[in-house]
């Protein structure tokens, strides 16, 4: 199928179509969200409550008998909800760290889980079959009223984003400070991990129980890399995680045995590997380049400076010397000499070197470029 | 000195993390106008002295209040420079954005900053020698520069009386002299300053009130009466001076 075919495919057929706004929705909202997360180093937070959510599921089944995605979720997110809660009051409450306390509800609420399912699972009647589904999505049962509520849920923490966003945005920086200035920061708390558990409990069914934290970090974590603003950090995770959706989406659409959560995952990381290589700021590959740059250039500075110093003593700062005469000195090579001929800072002439006025002056203002800003 | 309105007043102040009170039963009055430091050893309390005091960590018992009114009604008369270690400075903000931070008390809930809030920041950074800086992302500022724009965001808030909490910890030289100048300009205008400080021995010389603190509250008053030996001796458990001088 051509890439042409396939769009006219998104367009036209109802699955498709449904599958790729659903996971397109579910990276942009959970992305921009998960920037929070990743700021305030709750990245497990994501990983806690969406294992949480796990008893929620079975639970609401085995209390209603129903298989329908919306009650389900339901059951989800008020254990996702009940999950935050002892995490926060085991932070409070006792002197626990909180990686600790989310790594404790985490496996102690998805333990009760799995508990769960699998007695479920040995009833004998078949009408649980289904449910296993949840812990690595399936996007194919997305339809249409699962998209509603996804946009829905967009919209409203779009909302409360441009609402509150001094406030969050403060929250984050300095919680501390943001109370002395007057703020409820358990209400900017409790509003920020709200919309994070809503957009984590919403992504269950697509990308399920286990993955789902690399869809709320990945995004976030590969953003970071190319933006030194706040709101273009959200702005570029939510774009990358819908772009993940669709591609993701995409890739599992053309093979068979491809199931889509993971292969929005991989794709995610594929982004975050190529922020962490390519970006331009903060990047391994452009930060190396910068270095070996600077290296170079304070190498030849230093030569300049040793060679000023002898073309100091002579009243013509022109007056040609030989080239042996710094054979000892380290760093010196036909190369860096090149390099300092392109420069102007000196010219060769056979196997004498003589510096030129530029090289002076250069020479004279080396150590006056970097004292001074402190 | 004439006879100054209170400015902070704290009562039977206890706080408790665990069983053993890491402060028990503070009383102190700090007139208006004073540049007051907090000395004490580690882990007597000093910094949690000025959270408790602004809310942050919660007392047990006791109370506080501002110009003889409860705190929580008088929030905008005071600001606070937290330790600069206390927040990541890798965050995704310029120098400029986190000075603006300081005028969102005044502005409440929802309301954006505008233009005069963003000409005070910009006026706030030229005071502490920051304008340059004003658009670079702060994790690129030396451990100085990020002090500066501390100092630059509770300036902005215009309050009576600033908590600041170690603002010479990892700074050079020169910006120990910037702040301080600062400090002493705004105690000209009739500011009250409440500094938790480490070095003795710049107390007498940037000072003129201080506080010591060991778990209890030691003595309280002009440097030039309580900054002795007997009360160093009481707070830090050694004859300071001695053990100085050795």
């Amino acid at each position: 199928m051509s890439i042409a075919e396939y769009i006219q495919l998104v367009f036209t057929d109802y699955t498709l179509r449904t599958i790729t706004l659903g996971t397109a929705i579910l990276g942009a909202t959970s992305g921009a969200l998960g920037s929070f997360a990743v700021l305030r180093k709750q990245s497990l937070l994501g990983d806690a409550i969406s294992h949480a959510a796990l008893p929620g599921i079975v639970i609401a089944f085995m209390l209603t008998g129903s298989k329908d995605s919306h009650v389900l979720l339901s059951g989800a997110l008020i254990c996702g909800l009940i999950g935050t809660f002892w995490i926060r009051g085991i932070i409070t409450k006792t002197h626990l760290k909180s990686d600790t306390a989310m790594g404790l509800v985490l496996s102690l609420f998805f333990g009760f889980g799995m508990l769960l399912l699998t007695y479920i699972q040995k009833q004998p009647d078949a009408t649980q079959a289904g449910l296993d589904k949840y812990l690595f999505g399936q996007a194919a049962t997305l339809v249409q009223s699962d998209v509603f509520i996804m946009i829905g849920v967009t919209v409203v923490s779009l909302i409360v984003l441009f609402l509150f966003w001094k406030e969050f945005k403060v929250m984050l920086f300095d919680p501390d400070y943001t109370q002395t200035l007057g703020f409820n920061t358990r209400f900017i708390d409790t509003l920020i991990t709200f919309f994070i558990v809503l957009t984590i409990i919403l992504g269950l069914q697509t990308v399920g129980v286990v993955l789902m934290s690399a869809m709320l970090l990945a995004p976030a974590a590969a953003a970071r890399q190319w933006t030194n603003k706040l709101s273009a950090m959200l702005i570029i995770a939510g774009a990358i995680g819908a772009f993940t959706g669709v591609i993701g989406t995409a890739i599992s659409a053309q093979h068979d045995n491809l199931s889509t959560g993971p292969v929005i995952v991989l794709v995610a990381s594929v982004f975050v590997l190529f922020s962490f290589i390519f970006s331009p700021g903060r990047g391994v590959l452009f930060k190396e380049i910068r270095m070996r740059r600077n290296r170079n250039d304070l190498k030849l500075q230093k030569i300049l400076q040793v060679m000023y110093d002898i073309a100091k003593t002579h009243r013509d700062i022109s007056h040609p010397h030989t080239i042996r005469m710094l054979n000892n000195f380290q760093g010196i090579s036909k190369r860096s000499l090149q390099k300092m001929e392109a420069k102007h800072w000196i010219k060769v002439q056979g196997s004498e070197w003589a510096l030129t006025d530029i090289g002076f002056e250069t020479a004279e203002n080396l150590y006056n470029q970097d004292i001074g800003h402190e | 000195m004439k006879e100054n309105k209170i400015a902070i007043r704290v009562d039977d102040l206890t706080v408790a993390y665990n069983y053993k009170p890491v402060l028990w039963d503070i009383d102190l009055k700090v007139p208006e106008g004073v540049m007051m430091a907090i000395v004490g050893p580690n882990g007597a309390g000093k910094s949690t002295l000025i959270k408790s005091i602004l809310g942050i960590v919660k007392p047990i018992a006791g109370s506080v209040s501002v110009f003889e009114k409860p705190y929580k009604k008088q929030r905008k008369l005071v600001a606070y420079v937290p330790q600069k270690g206390s927040v990541d400075w890798d965050f995704p903000t310029t120098a400029k954005d986190v000075v603006l931070m300081g005028t969102y008390g005044h502005l409440g809930w929802v309301k954006r900053p505008g233009l005069k809030e963003k000409k005070a920041a910009l006026e706030a950074l030229e005071k502490v020698g920051m304008l340059p800086f004003k658009d670079r992302q702060i994790s690129q500022l030396s451990g100085g520069q990020q002090q500066r724009v501390f100092l630059a965001r509770a300036l902005v808030q215009d309050a009576s009386i600033y908590f600041m909490d170690e603002p010479f910890q990892g700074v050079d030289a020169t910006t120990e002299i910037a702040i301080i100048n600062i400090l002493k300009e705004l105690r000209k205008t009739g500011k009250t300053l409440i500094v938790v400080h480490h070095d003795l021995q710049t107390v007498p010389e940037y000072f003129d009130w201080v506080t010591f603190v060991n778990v209890k509250k030691i003595a309280t008053g002009p440097v030039k009466d309580v900054f002795n030996d007997d009360n160093l001796t009481k707070t830090y458990g050694i004859n300071y001076k001695v053990a100085v001088n050795k």
